[in-house]
Parts: C-alpha cells; sequence; structure tokens
C-alpha cells in the first residue's frame, strides 16, 4: 500500500476511535443546516443529472460500495464484498444481511437486481445508467440467495466496481418507492424553490465502535441559496454550517477573521484552460486557422503565460499551475512525471521564430506581414476567469500579441463554441468529478462532439489526435489496471506536448464550516465536507479537527 | 436655487476636466498590473489602492470617467438626433403615418432592453479592439434609446403643427420646408435639448448595468461600469469604503447632470 493511502487510512482508524467518545457529546435533535445553489430535479436516484439532486443522493441512497473520499479506494457499503470477472463484463456481489429500508422494508437481492433493471431500462433514460451502457444487448441479473447478486454485462465495463458508487439501490416492494433508503436520512419534507428537511434514517444499518446507531445529527435542512455572497454571509450569521466551494476572496477574508472555520483541502479536480478554434471550415480566416493548428504557435502562447501568477493573484494561492487533462487530486490516474510547462516568454519567441513570426517595434507578425492579434472569449459574470483573461491579455502583449478579451453571456458563448465554431480561442474551466478517466472518452475521442477544439471528425484530423483515438479506446477495452495507467500515462504526455487545451491552474478546494460541526475532515472530491455525513457531529464550538 | 445648478455645473466641469487630462493627472497606467501588490489598501503610491489584478485604482477612475462621461453624451447626441428624425417626421406628418411610427415605438418600448442588448452585444464581431467595443457599446445603446424621446418629440412637434404660429404661417403661404425651417425645428431645439440631457445619465448608468453583467466595455479599458463590478461582493467591501470611490461619483455626477438640467427642463 503507498504511503498516502496508509497515511489516509491510519487517519481514518484514529479518528474512529476518537469519535465514538467524543460523539457521546452530540446534541440530541441536532441539525445540520447548508445551502443547495439550485432546486434539486428530481428525487429519484436514478435520474440525478445536476448537483442539488445529487446532494440528495449522496445524502439518502444506500450503495453497495462507495468510494471513500479520502483514500479514493472502494470501500464496502451494503455490499461486504464483490468480485469482477476476467472479462470485465460481469461483477457479483456479497450482501450485507439484516439491512432494512427506511420504512422497515427488507433489503435483498431483488432490490439490487430490480434497481438494476430500472437503471438500464432505456425508457427512462437514467444518466447514472449510462455509464453503465457498454454495448447493445440485455443487461442479465442472477439471484442466488437473498444476498448474492450476479449483473452481467453485454460488453465490458472499465471500472465496472467503481460505477457502483453513484447507483443507490431501490426497494422493490416497498409501498412508498423511490423514497424509501437505505442511506443515512430520508427526505420528510419538501418545499418546493425554498428548502428540503431530511430526518435520520431509523434503519440506518451503520454502528460506531461504541454500538451505536449512525448518523449521530438527527435532521438535514437544505435551504435553496442560488446567491453565494448571501449564503456566505448566512454561514457568518450561524444560519447554515457549511460551504463547501468557497471563492478564494472569501476564504481569505473569512480565514482573517475566524480560522477555525477555513479549510483548504488540497488541489481539486476542477481546472481552468484556453483551447484555439482548430475547426477547418470554422469562420475565422484560414491564415488564423494555421496559426492555431501550429504546435509551436500553441507551445509559444503557453510558454508566455504565467500560470504562478494566475494562481497567486487570481486565487490568491489556492491554486497551482496545472500541468494535464487529469488533475493531480486524482492520485490514481495523474502522470506525476509532468510538469506545468515553464513562463518563459524568451523560449515562446524562439518557438515562434520556428514558425516564421518576427517582434518588430514590439508587435507580432506573422511571416506573410499580418500582425498577431485575436479574441478570447470567455463566460461573462464569472469574475475569476475575467481576472484570467486580463492576464493572460498582458502576458502576451509582452511577446507582441494584441489579445482581445470579450465577455459573452454564457448561450451565446455556447452557440458559438458548440455549433457556429465562430471563435478565435475560449477561455473556460471543466468541473470533472469522475476520477475514471474513461468518463472523459467524449473530450479525447477525435469523433466526440466534446472534442471541443475541432469536434465531430470523421478521421482524426492530425498524428497525434489518432494515436489518442488509440490510445483512449486501447484502455476502455482492457481492464488491466497497469496496462490502463499506461495508456492513460501516454495520453496525457501527448496533450501536454501538443497543447490542445492550454491548461492553466487547479483550483483549490476551499470550504467553510461552522465551528460546531465536529469530525470535519474536508478532502478535495465531491463532497468536499460531507463525504463523511454518517459521522459528523454538532456540539460545543471546536477547535479545528485536523 | 441658480447656486446649486451652478456649483453642480461647476462639479460637471471639474470631472469631465480631470478625466480629459486623465493621461497627465494619472499616476500610472490604466492597465499596468502591479502583480505583486493585488488588492492593496490606500497608499501614497495609489491613492485608491489597486485592484484584484494590483491596477492602480484611482488611475482606472480616471480614465473610467473619461470614457463614460465622453461615450454617454456621444450616444446621447445619437439617440437624440433618431428622436428628432423619428418624432418630428411622424409628428409633422400627422396622420396614419403618425399612429405608424408611434405604435412602433409603443412596440420599441415594450421590449426587454436588458435582454435584446445582450442578444446584439453577442452577435458582434468578436476580433475588436478595446476602443472600438466601447464605441460600439455606446453606439448601441445611442441606437436602441430613441424610442422614449421620440413619442415627446412627437407629440410636441404634433402640437407646434396645431398651433396659431404655424396656421398663421401655413396661411401667408409658407411651404413645408420653410415652416420646419423657420417654425417646427428651432421651437423644438429646447425638448429636444431636455431630451439629450436627461438620456446622458440614463446611458451612464445602462453601461454600469452592462458593466455590471460583464458585458459592458472590454478589457482592459476601465469605465464607471466595470469599476463598480468590485461592489458585487456587498460580503467583501465593508472593510474597503474606498471601493465605494466610483459609485459616489456616479452618484454624485449623475444628479449634478439632474441639477444642471433642471432649466432644460423649464425650456421644455
Amino acid at each position: 500500500m503507498k504511503r498516502p493511502a496508509l497515511f489516509a487510512l491510519m487517519l481514518t482508524g484514529f479518528c474512529g476511535a476518537l469519535l465514538a467518545g467524543a460523539a457521546a457529546a452530540a446534541q440530541p435533535g441536532s441539525q445540520l443546516r447548508f445551502s443547495l445553489n439550485s432546486e434539486p430535479k428530481t428525487l429519484n436516484p436514478l435520474l440525478v443529472d445536476d448537483d442539488a439532486s445529487e446532494t440528495i443522493r449522496y445524502l439518502t441512497g444506500g450503495v453497495l460500495a462507495r468510494l471513500n473520499r479520502v483514500t479514493q479506494q472502494l470501500q464496502p457499503e451494503l455490499a461486504t464484498a464483490w468480485k469482477v470477472n476476467r472479462a470485465g463484463d460481469a461483477i457479483s456481489f456479497t450482501l450485507r444481511r439484516n439491512v432494512r429500508f427506511s420504512d422497515g422494508t427488507p433489503f435483498s437481492a431483488a432490490d439490487v437486481a430490480y434497481t438494476i433493471h430500472r437503471l438500464m431500462d432505456s425508457a427512462i433514460h437514467s444518466p447514472t445508467g449510462d455509464s453503465f451502457r457498454s454495448g447493445k444487448g440485455k443487461v442479465e441479473t442472477r439471484v442466488a440467495g437473498a444476498d448474492q447478486i450476479s449483473i452481467k454485462f453485454p460488453a465490458p465495463i472499465v471500472g465496472l466496481d467503481k460505477l457502483f458508487d453513484q447507483v443507490a439501490i431501490l426497494s422493490a416492494q416497498s409501498p412508498k418507492g423511490k423514497m424509501a433508503v437505505l442511506g443515512p436520512y430520508y427526505v420528510a419534507e419538501n418545499k418546493a424553490g425554498s428548502y428540503l428537511l431530511l430526518r435520520r434514517n431509523p434503519n440506518y444499518w451503520k454502528r460506531d465502535s461504541a454500538g451505536r446507531q449512525l448518523p449521530y445529527i438527527d435532521s438535514i435542512r437544505l435551504d435553496v441559496e442560488q446567491n453565494r455572497d448571501i449564503e456566505m454571509l448566512r454561514l457568518e450569521r450561524g444560519e447554515i454550517d457549511f460551504i463547501d466551494s468557497v471563492s478564494a476572496e472569501n476564504y481569505d477574508r473569512l480565514a482573517a477573521r475566524a480560522p477555525k472555520m477555513v479549510y483548504d483541502a488540497g488541489v481539486s479536480m476542477d481546472a481552468e484552460q484556453m483551447w484555439f478554434n482548430e475547426v477547418p471550415n470554422a469562420p475565422p480566416p484560414d491564415y488564423k486557422k494555421a496559426w492555431f493548428t501550429s504546435v509551436r504557435f500553441r507551445r509559444a502562447i503557453s510558454e508566455s503565460i504565467n500560470r504562478a501568477d494566475l494562481a497567486r493573484v487570481v486565487f490568491h494561492g489556492h491554486a497551482q499551475p496545472a500541468v494535464s487533462w487529469i488533475s493531480p487530486a486524482n492520485r490514481v490516474w495523474f502522470d506525476a512525471s509532468l510538469r506545468p510547462h515553464p513562463f518563459d516568454p524568451n523560449s515562446a519567441l524562439r518557438l515562434l521564430a520556428e514558425d516564421g513570426f518576427s517582434l518588430r517595434n514590439g508587435a507580432l507578425y506573422d511571416r506573410g506581414g499580418r500582425a498577431v492579434e485575436f479574441s478570447l472569449i470567455t463566460n461573462a459574470g464569472n469574475r475569476s476567469r475575467e481576472s484570467m483573461a486580463a492576464m493572460i491579455q498582458q502576458d502576451l502583449a509582452g511577446i507582441g500579441i494584441r489579445l482581445n478579451v470579450v465577455t459573452l453571456d454564457f448561450p451565446s458563448l455556447l452557440e458559438r463554441i458548440t455549433r457556429s465554431y465562430d471563435y478565435e480561442s475560449c477561455l473556460l474551466g471543466l468541473v470533472n468529478n469522475d476520477l475514471d478517466p474513461d468518463a472523459q472518452m467524449n473530450v479525447w475521442l477525435s469523433s466526440g462532439k466534446n472534442h471541443i477544439w475541432n469536434p465531430n471528425q470523421k478521421t482524426p484530423a492530425t498524428a497525434w489526435e489518432a494515436e489518442i483515438d488509440r490510445l483512449m479506446r486501447a484502455q476502455a477495452a482492457t481492464i488491466d489496471g497497469k496496462k490502463r495507467k499506461q495508456e492513460i500515462d501516454e495520453v496525457q504526455e501527448l496533450v501536454w506536448r501538443e497543447e490542445p487545451f492550454i491548461y492553466l491552474v487547479n483550483k483549490d478546494a476551499l470550504v467553510a464550516v461552522s465551528t460546531n460541526l465536529h469530525n470535519v475532515h474536508p478532502v478535495a472530491l465531491a463532497p468536499q465536507v460531507y463525504w463523511n455525513i454518517d459521522q459528523l457531529w454538532m456540539g460545543p464550538t471546536r477547535g479545528r479537527d485536523r | 436655487m441658480m447656486w446649486v445648478r451652478r456649483a453642480a455645473m461647476a462639479f460637471l466641469v471639474a470631472v469631465f476636466a480631470a478625466s480629459l487630462l486623465a493621461r497627465w493627472i494619472a499616476p500610472d497606467s490604466y492597465a499596468h498590473q502591479f502583480r505583486d501588490l493585488p488588492d492593496a489598501a490606500p497608499s501614497t503610491q495609489h491613492w485608491l489602492g489597486t485592484d484584484d489584478l494590483g491596477r492602480d485604482r484611482f488611475s482606472r477612475l480616471l480614465y473610467g470617467t473619461h470614457i463614460s462621461l465622453l461615450l454617454a453624451p456621444a450616444a446621447a447626441l445619437v439617440s437624440s438626433g433618431l428622436a428628432a428624425l423619428i418624432g418630428g417626421a411622424a409628428g409633422f406628418a400627422g396622420g396614419w403615418m403618425e399612429s405608424c411610427v408611434m405604435a412602433a415605438t409603443d412596440l420599441f418600448l415594450s421590449l426587454p432592453w436588458l435582454f435584446l442588448l445582450i442578444t446584439v452585444r453577442a452577435f458582434l464581431p468578436l476580433n475588436v479592439s478595446p476602443i472600438a467595443s466601447v464605441a460600439i457599446t455606446f453606439a448601441l445603446l445611442g441606437c436602441l434609446g430613441w424610442a422614449a424621446a421620440a413619442r415627446v418629440i412627437c407629440a410636441d412637434a404634433r402640437a407646434l403643427c396645431n398651433s396659431d404660429i404655424v396656421l398663421l404661417a401655413r396661411a401667408s403661404g409658407s411651404s413645408g420646408f420653410r415652416l420646419l425651417r423657420r417654425h417646427i425645428i428651432p421651437n423644438l431645439m429646447p425638448v429636444l435639448s431636455a431630451q439629450f440631457w436627461i438620456s446622458i445619465p440614463v446611458f451612464i448608468l445602462t453601461e454600469a448595468n452592462l458593466g455590471i453583467l460583464g458585458l459592458g466595455v472590454a478589457e482592459p479599458l476601465p469605465s464607471w461600469g466595470s469599476l463598480l463590478r468590485e461592489l458585487e461582493s456587498f460580503s467583501a467591501f465593508s472593510a474597503q469604503p474606498w471601493l465605494f470611490a466610483p459609485l459616489i461619483l456616479l452618484v454624485v455626477t449623475v444628479s449634478c447632470f439632474h441639477l444642471a438640467m433642471g432649466n432644460q427642463e423649464a425650456w421644455a
């Protein structure tokens, strides 16, 4: 076992031992309060497609196996053991016994079979189910007793067992249907547009080391609040107990006033990146497309951007220069041998000179004598992105490039980058909550619609895109973890070298937590604060759980 | 209350003069990023501190004032000109033409302006310099802001056409062109002038609104709108009262415009 994982395991064990004693001080009738930034679109765990619904699913859904947000390894929940077959197209589970749904209905393998059939039912279009759709054909389930089930898929699925982290098991028999849950809480009240009230599941199966039933907190009130500033004010007033995504500015302000309330959980999965439009028949003139498709040009732009300044100035030091399409937060898949491109305007000018560009009187000209000028679009209203664009503008001015920053409302921006392709370069951030790189197939395959710099290619436009296609398909066709890692590393190196995306920074996961909430160990992966919801407890003002 | 008007005029002149002389008064370039000094508090070097990118706030306020105060009157001129043309023609022609033009004006007034501006802005070419972008923004404001003034001017033109003075001129054989040149246009000037002055603060505020949405003047140019965006995070500014400087200047300037044009409204 690697040292960080071992340390995390020791930390978890140590906290668990302390917890049983400490939680005895937990306040009876305690309520945890936090905000959802939008109303959940659904309470059906199979139809979850938005952050708010995902929050409800995490708090209420019981899963067979859960990805531990600290170790990033799968750990048993409703299943005590599981095994994926050699071909990677079948998995068998041994289920926990004597477990009941929140309404008292007993849990058995029949419920798992029912959930899988519902999940794969094409009529309900489950976004969670999409991850399991590996090929044509039916999914077969075989129940061998109340605690044994095998599931066979039509084709191999990479990372099959980890996908079950998102499958909340439904009851096949409960008259309450999807409202009967196996997770720590159940939805007791839902006032549309205002709040949701979750109450402690009286039949939740987990107990602490002292034999006390979890969770410790009796209820959770989730207020729908879209305004992040108001959310911050409410935290400061003690009206809510945590915020799991705090801006760097608010983090620093709160840290100065109440240092016990803020946590920097380290680099997150989120990246900020820019790219050039390389679509062959896009509106920009041909000479600009020739710039954008040149790897030397892209590399020169990359080397003339001071990523360290972006991290320090825009994100107040709560970010780090980005390297790859996989964040360093992803311990399993990140290629640690890669380093961020250095800030080196002289090297950038040398690269540009190789492509026939020349710097005259402070302005850069291409070999045709045209001044180098292009536009960068980003979404209006996002302060950090607008600041990054302004800093990139000044950095590029240093090598004689005039950058026109254009902020657009988000629908207009999407229209340009996905339909009309009427743009030159774009600055956006990608949120990625999935650890397995296979989830990004539609970004890296040249035929993918999210291969955003040149989408929907019939045949790969370049040799390196063809190579990425080959590697991504190869990693998707094997369940050999080592081979997959090798192939994903190769893709990361290709992307680092060719820079279709110029990765700028990876932001830190910043959270703010009330001092009344205990056993808090924020992590970089979502949900940063309440990943161990059943072990959190409310009590007297704490020091700091570190 | 003449002294109040005079004081308002004096303030406006001072602000205009300071903004016109920004190149010489401003201690730094509005675009230069002192990256080692982001969010700095006021000091002798940076009188209003620096913004989140380390740019000198006082310099940006001067240049922003320059842009907003020069281009808002230009946009007001465009919109007043269009209003005079459309409203004046409709009022002078009368009959079905007046009805049609006024119906179109009502339709124009009922449009959701902010969304229309956002949409139109999204269709504009991307690769324009910041100076061009600011000119385009204000030109758009000017071209889209004529309708309310046109209604007023049409009503006044109609009233003038029915007035005794125009009836007498008609009776004495004046042609339509002479009526326009000698009687209608000179008598409409006070209304037009008042509309022009009223429009200026409206355009300043509209640009500020667009700026708050991030859709106003492009980086790195400052404008009052983009400067006001620092107040978006209302939980942050309580400890930094100097962030209010652009807001105070905007409020005082717009108030002075209203005070100074008091006599213009009296003309109308």
